[in-house]
């Protein structure tokens, strides 16, 4: 079953065109790895499908459980079960976490407050958190891996259908790095499609990818195996394109 | 329980238009229209029976008001022609009111839907409740007069405790400082009077709750609060009126005098209807080592004009002066603080948050003033302003004097625009704009409401919720 396909997406941000034509289609239960250089457009791909209205489609559509949603709301893009979890997620004065995961909670599944406390105490202790990190506000002071962590909560108690990760493993040390794999595996094993996009080979040694894309100046230049990663650790993404 | 689902019903209604549902003619025993005469003093006068020296200095107030300029800094106000205000407006009482069902029904229900019986009940040592120019009912619970303190209708403080009253009423706040205060002096009518005895702590607030019942009207309430040495006391003010075609307007004062050690906290939570024009002039004295304490929330009204002000005339007197001021739609608020610092070991501490949404203006007006001899006096001003579109304004014209070369005056000022990123974050976790607004400016005064009694957080964590609702709030 296709969980989600992009169809020959344009997008252009302030009149700039970013990405140029990006197809693929990723199945129920898929892991799909974007790699490209700094600036290729990558989060631009994500942030497009998760709704960010800066994000203009000038061409192509989204589908999404093979319904048309390039036209939707961000919030109702959630609602459907899409959860995007940012390369910089952003800081919200006054907003407590365990409020902000409560209010969370109850839009995309429902919970009371009371029901949406217990399950993010558990996932807490569950993933291994600090506890504390619960009365902050939302991710003002978090370090660059405290911020993927607490992504990577948010993502765990939602249980999306569609995950995507924009680059979880940038600045993060190796403990994080396990704790957010482990998540992604998780996530992964219970039927979550995985969008992951990475700049490193390192994360994808705790994961079986079913598929690796290469994006250059807004356009996929490969599509193939995992055995493409090896190739670029040890060639570049210059390699991928004398293929 | 009931308490709660009231509040629920009450907050759920959208409006408060709602609630109170549009106005209803009531029977008005007088009313004085026209100019502001010395006539139409005499007669409120004369209505009130008022002992002599009340009226000389209601008239020595209209001297002042005819004489004074308009202020410089006052917009909207030419909107409104006095003359065409009823300046005092009594409604009709049969009987007198020891009970909320002594008042005639119209006016109960008024107070009951807005649930201020309840919250007098359940959460107050004693309830003031002001509908147009008088107070209609004012209780203290037993234990607590039997403490020695004191809470009247103002009118009948002056004439019951003279002597208390002449030595403070207008001390504070006088008749002379500007054209607006002149005018309160000489048409005041109703509000509050609170004596603390020495050492006397009050446990749980006590609350005034004012209600401008009908359009054109001028509703200029009095409080006057004296906290003896070593007191305590919270008082909490609340503001409603429901929706008119005309303009009200409403120039009520506050005189505070805290004693050497005493405590008092002064909150106010406005939430006038958007044809109100408020006017309000706020003022304490704190002696030796007292600590006074605003909190003046501005959510309502059409132009707000408001700047709680602490006269810090001790040694070791201290104050904390936390304004939030809320803009949304085609509104102004104009708020600010004042601080004197007169005498030695001072500390003064202002928090400004200001929100501005769909077209709203917020001005922040604030002086700070350390007088020479003021030994090792500190200040600190801090004025943040959120801006949540691009339709709104956010203005800041503090004003920091220090003629005290012991002493510091600190000043942080930041503005605040909602980005399209936070907003986007908050979407994409199914949190729409509205419901992300909302929070954002919960998170934005969370410092405040930290300071408020757990009921007035969850009432004001409602309306503002309301305020970016849908349904709700005024766009
Ligand atoms: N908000 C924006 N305004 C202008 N240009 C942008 C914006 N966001 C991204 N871009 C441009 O789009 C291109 C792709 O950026 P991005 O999708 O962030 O790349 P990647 O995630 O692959 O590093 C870059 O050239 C970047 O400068
Ligand atoms: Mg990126």
């Amino acid at each position: 079953m296709v969980m989600l396909k992009v169809d020959n997406l344009r997008v252009k941000v302030e009149d700039k065109e970013i990405l140029k034509g990006i197809s693929l289609t990723v199945d129920k239960g898929e892991l799909h790895v974007v790699m490209g250089p700094n600036g290729s457009g990558k989060s631009t791909l994500a942030l497009t499908i998760a709704g960010h209205h800066r994000y203009q489609v000038i061409d192509g559509r989204i589908l999404f459980e093979g319904e048309d949603i390039t036209n939707l709301p961000p919030e109702e893009r959630a609602k459907r079960g899409i959860f995007l979890s940012f390369q910089h997620p952003i800081e919200v004065e006054g907003v407590k976490v365990i409020q902000f995961l409560q209010r969370v909670l109850k839009n995309l599944k429902g919970l009371d407050e009371i029901q949406a406390y217990e399950l993010i105490f558990n996932a807490v202790q569950e993933l291994g958190l600090d506890e504390s990190m619960l009365a902050r506000f939302l991710n003002v002071g978090f370090s660059g891996g405290e911020r993927k962590k607490l992504e990577m909560l948010q993502a765990y108690l939602v249980k999306p259908k569609l995950l995507i990760l924009d680059e979880p493993d940038s600045g993060v040390d190796v403990d994080s790095l396990k704790m957010i794999a482990s998540v992604i595996n998780k996530l992964h094993e219970e039927g979550t499609s995985v969008l992951l996009i990475t700049h490193y080979g390192r994360i994808l040694e705790h994961l079986k990818p079913n598929r690796v894309h290469v994006i250059k100046e807004g356009k996929i230049v490969a599509s193939d195996g995992v055995e493409l990663v090896k190739m670029i650790e040890e060639k570049g993404f210059a390699a991928v394109e004398e293929l | 329980m009931s308490e709660h689902s009231k509040l629920e019903e009450i907050l759920k209604a959208g409006s408060l238009e709602e609630i109170l549902g549009t106005a209803v003619p009531y029977p008005k025993e007088i009313e004085l229209k026209g100019k502001i005469s010395r006539e139409t003093v005499e007669e409120l006068s004369r209505i009130k029976n008022e002992p002599e020296w009340m009226l000389r200095h209601r008239l020595k107030a209209l001297e002042l008001f005819e004489k004074l300029p308009m202020p410089k800094w006052v917009v909207g106000i030419e909107e409104l022609d006095l003359e065409s205000f009823s300046l005092y407006s009594k409604p009709e009482l049969e009987r007198e009111v020891k009970d909320w069902d002594d008042l005639p029904e119209n006016i109960r229900r008024t107070f009951e839907r807005l649930n201020i019986p309840e919250i007098e009940k359940k959460f107050l040592s004693g309830l003031t409740a002001v509908f147009d120019s008088e107070s209609v009912y004012s209780q203290l619970k037993e234990e607590f007069e039997k403490k020695g303190i004191i809470m009247l209708p103002m009118e009948e403080a002056v004439k019951r405790y003279p002597d208390l009253v002449k030595r403070y009423f207008g001390k504070v706040f006088p008749p002379g400082d500007h054209k607006f205060s002149a005018l309160h002096h000489a048409l005041w009518s109703g509000g509050a009077f609170v004596y603390i005895p020495k050492g006397v702590r009050v446990p749980f607030p006590i609350e005034a709750f004012f209600v401008i019942g009908s359009a054109l009207e001028g509703q200029f309430e009095h409080t006057l609060l004296i906290a003896d040495e070593g007191s305590y006391v919270h008082f909490i003010e609340g503001c409603s009126a429901p929706m008119y075609k005309g303009f009200s307007f409403h120039d009520g004062m506050v005189e505070i005098y805290a004693h050497k050690n005493a405590t008092v906290k002064f909150t106010t939570i406005q939430n006038w209807s958007r044809n109100v024009i408020n006017f309000n002039n706020k003022r304490a004295i704190i002696e030796e080592n007292a600590y006074v304490e605003w909190i003046e929330g501005s959510i309502g009204s059409h132009i707000t004009y408001t700047y709680p002000s602490s006269v810090l005339k001790g040694e070791g007197a201290r104050t904390a002066q936390y304004v939030v001021s809320l803009s949304n739609g085609p509104y102004l608020k104009d708020t600010g603080a004042k601080t004197w610092h007169l005498a030695p070991n001072t500390s003064s501490k202002i928090v400004s948050k200001s929100i501005s949404a769909n077209g709203g203006i917020n001005i922040y007006r604030g002086l700070v003033r350390i007088a020479k001899g003021a030994k090792n006096s500190t200040a600190t001003v801090s004025c943040d302003s959120l801006i949540l579109d691009e339709k709104s304004k956010a203005y800041t014209y503090p004003h920091n004097q220090n003629d005290e070369p012991s002493a510091s005056i600190i000043h942080e000022a930041t503005t605040g625009r909602l980005s399209e990123d936070k907003l986007f974050y908050l979407n994409s976790r199914g949190i729409k704009e509205e419901e992300a607004k909302s929070l954002i400016v919960l998170g934005f005064i969370s410092e405040i409401l930290e300071g408020l009694p757990f009921e007035y957080v969850e009432v004001l964590k409602k309306v503002i919720e309301l305020e970016f609702s849908e349904v709700g709030g005024v766009g």
